[in-house]
């Protein structure tokens, strides 16, 4: 789908604000992990819509790009298939479904269960950048803590959860330490996915366009989920495999499938499952 | 004969009363005395003589006007007129107690360990402190069931016995009583004696006031008349 | 002991507010295991000359050193900020009139003690809840009570709390503002003899801003009397209150109340 759309630039913001945003990109590549303040644009969306992550990609993409869209690992909800008719129609952009095939991915909530590779970029959307905001409310004191590298205030809440629950209840959102330096929020994907941002051979870049911060962590960088020494991170893990593709050690949605309480458990990634499915077929 | 332990010469004291105007109250002038170790010297004169204020202005809790008051202890010679507050504190540590006409309670702290503190302070082993401590209050007949109890409840005898056993619970070479036996019956006066007499035999110099003649005559072996260096008010 | 060594020298200290001094003039010595009162009615620049010192305040002119645990002597006015931090995570404690400005009021007791050990690099669940533990029975705060936040609890087994918490790290000087003046008398009682005997167990060296003689005269060793931002008289707690000499001490020593 290329509809051209006369009277926008190219990937509907102007250059000047792409100049700033990959002013903001570079400098966020350079430290892994620090949020970058910059200067959140209006784009035609509501804001909590990934406007954040709207705007890194308009700011990354070319028209020899091929962008896929997610939301909770889905690539038919509304929102994905806006985004992705979006960019075809103001950065001719090709788009696609495959993770294997794009070359820009751009995410709510989730990481694609095919392992990215190099060459690649995953962009997030991220509704609160800040993973100690919740603990202390201050910027000027949360800003001073990155600063000063002082995040006991993060084992704080860890602490808590065992305290409370026997584990680290935090499933979500789990914060971790980028090139052993800054603590970071890896957006609200879930902590299963949080092993796959360690060592990634892609380039990961983060928006979040209400609080105006642009943070990213360079391909091959340390990212270390926190946890203790006798309560070590766990990723969530399911017992099931996929009731639709049969893949095990994936991440799995819950779906009612009727009103007496009837469920069953599948792919959150649908390229995945159709993927996978495929090949069960072929196999079969 | 031995070298006092205690040397005070020249003191005046003067006390300025700011809030009636500044007027200014002279009580000593040119006070001059000594103690020597294993003497007990008793401080004679009338009541207002500044009797209590010369024990306190040795120990350092009231100020001089003048002179010097020469303590001899394990450092040589500390004079207290002049001291800083460090050696003032130093000197309480290692070389004088002082045993105050009142205790000054401490809250929650029970007699027993009251008793044992300035031993465990002092780096006697806890045990071993809180026998001492035991065995002065059971000489000076507190009973028991009392020395869990901090002794703010308790009679002012008690009180003062409690206190007068923390004060002789330590061996420091020089002990300062006021009034040790004011309150106390005649047995426990007796005891009390006992216990100035077994300093005095262990080597430890003495300065006290005793209202008390059969107690002075029992343990002072000589008096300096305080009136002798009254100050013309 | 390094007894011979102060552990904070301060001269000349000031702070100013604007065209008016908070405090002025300031020198003091405070020694290892010393325990320092400052006493003066309220404006007198007490808290003041407690924020200047603790860094929490900037020091106008003056200086004032501070003998670190690894054996230098920094000028604090020069230090960075992440080096004063760093002396507020391992050395130093601070013990706030209002716990809500020392506690996190909706963290658990476990977790107020537990948060400067991991500040510290503690990263042991096990050892820090257990250390939390041993704080809060020492500071007798019933076991049972160490997953309750501290918004659940009464005012002086907040005051308590905020103290575990200091001295978890085992600080060499502790700050201390009016830390008993919020409290029922009965409570206060409890909590200076807490005070009293945790200093003297650990060694530790406090300077304590109090209005009230009495808080001085329990747990110090030392005392200066402050008026109008200056220090007007100052020497052995003991001294100071039985046999004061100027006017103003003499008049703030017989103001107390008899009880």
């Amino acid at each position: 789908m290329s509809t051209d759309l006369t009277g926008y630039n190219i990937a509907y913001l102007d250059e000047q604000t792409k100049r700033m945003l990959r002013r903001a990109l570079l400098k966020a590549v350079a430290i892994p992990g620090f949020q970058v303040p910059f200067a959140s644009r209006e784009v035609p969306m509501p804001r909590g819509w990934g406007t954040g992550g709207v705007q890194v990609t308009a700011a990354i993409i070319g028209t020899g790009d091929t962008l896929k869209v997610i939301d909770q690992g889905a690539d038919d909800t509304t929102n994905a298939v806006s985004i992705r008719q979006f960019f075809a129609a103001v950065a001719h952009a090709s788009t696609t479904t495959r993770t294997s095939e794009a070359t820009v991915i751009q995410t709510r909530h989730r990481i694609p269960e095919t392992p990215l590779t190099e060459g690649q970029t995953i962009v997030y959307q991220v509704p609160m950048p800040e993973p100690l905001r919740f603990l202390e409310p201050r910027e000027t004191e949360t800003r001073r803590l990155h600063a000063l590298a002082d995040y006991g205030l993060m084992y704080v809440k860890l602490y808590e959860d065992i305290a409370r629950y026997g584990h680290i209840a935090q499933t979500y959102s789990y914060p971790v330490m980028v090139a052993g330096r800054y603590l970071m929020s890896p957006s609200p994907i879930p902590s299963f996915d949080n092993p796959k941002m360690h060592q990634s051979p892609a380039l990961q870049l983060f928006g979040a366009g209400r609080e105006k911060r642009i943070y990213a962590i360079p391909p091959y960088t340390d990212v270390e989920s926190l946890g203790f020494e006798d309560y070590p991170f766990e990723p969530q893990t399911f017992d099931d495999p996929c009731a639709i593709c049969g893949s095990t050690g994936v991440y799995l949605d819950e779906v009612i499938t009727d009103d007496k309480g009837g469920s069953m458990f599948v792919c959150s990634d649908t390229d995945h499952c159709e993927h996978a499915a495929g090949q069960a077929e072929v196999t079969r | 004969m031995t070298t006092p332990i205690l040397r005070v010469r020249d003191i005046d004291k003067t006390f300025t009363m700011h809030l009636q105007g500044g007027q200014r109250l002279p009580v000593l002038r040119g006070l001059a005395f000594e103690v020597r170790p294993g003497e007990c010297v008793a401080l004679g004169g009338s009541s207002g003589a500044g009797k209590s204020s010369i024990l306190k202005m040795v120990y350092g809790n009231y100020a001089v006007d003048r002179g010097s008051i020469a303590l001899r202890g394990p450092d040589g010679a500390v004079d207290i007129a002049s001291a800083g507050p460090r050696d003032i504190l130093a000197a309480r540590r290692d070389v004088m107690g002082y045993v105050s006409q009142f205790l000054r309670c401490v809250p929650r702290v029970g007699a027993l360990q009251i008793v044992a503190e300035p031993l465990t302070g002092r780096g006697v082993p806890a045990d071993e402190a809180r026998d001492r401590a035991a065995d002065l209050l059971t000489r000076l007949s507190i009973p028991e069931r009392l020395w869990g109890l901090p002794p703010a409840t308790f009679s002012g005898g008690e009180q003062q016995r409690v206190n007068i056993a923390r004060g002789f619970a330590v061996p420091l070479p020089l002990l300062l009583l006021d009034e040790p036996t004011a309150s106390l019956d005649d047995r426990n006066r007796d005891v009390v004696i006992e216990l100035i007499r077994a300093k005095r035999a262990e080597g430890t110099a003495l300065l006290g006031i005793f209202h008390d003649t059969e107690v002075r005559k029992a343990v002072a072996d000589r008096v300096v008349d305080v009136e002798a260096f009254a100050a013309a008010a | 002991m390094t007894a011979d060594l102060p552990l904070l020298e301060v001269r000349g200290a000031g702070h100013r507010y604007g065209a008016r001094w908070g405090c002025r003039d300031i020198d003091l010595d405070l020694w290892p295991g010393e325990v320092l009162a400052v006493v003066g009615e309220s404006g007198s620049g007490k808290s003041t000359l407690l924020g200047t010192l603790s860094q929490r305040l900037s020091l106008t002119e003056g200086t004032i050193r501070y003998s670190a645990a690894g054996g230098e002597i920094l000028d604090l006015a020069k230090l960075r900020e992440s080096e004063v931090r760093a002396l507020w995570r391992s050395e130093w404690g601070f013990v706030h009139q209002d716990a809500a400005d020392g506690l996190r009021m909706h963290v658990s007791a476990g977790g107020n003690v537990g948060e400067p050990l991991m500040a510290t690099g503690w990263r042991h669940y096990g050892n820090i809840r257990a250390t939390a533990a041993q704080w809060l029975e020492r500071v007798e705060i019933p076991a049972d009570r160490i997953d309750d936040p501290p918004v659940t609890f009464s005012g002086g087994m907040r005051q308590r709390l905020q103290i575990a918490r200091n001295l978890v790290v085992s600080p060499r000087l502790v700050f201390m503002d009016e830390p008993t003046s919020g409290l029922d008398v009965s409570v206060q009682a409890r909590l200076l003899d807490l005070v009293r005997s945790l200093v003297a167990d650990l060694g530790l060296a406090v300077i304590i801003v109090t209005h009230d003689l009495a808080v001085a005269r329990l747990i110090s060793h030392r005392t200066l009397v402050m008026k109008d931002g200056n220090v007007v008289e100052s020497g052995l707690t003991d001294r100071v209150l039985d046999d004061p000499q100027g006017p103003y001490t003499q008049l703030l020593v017989s103001s107390i109340l008899q009880g």
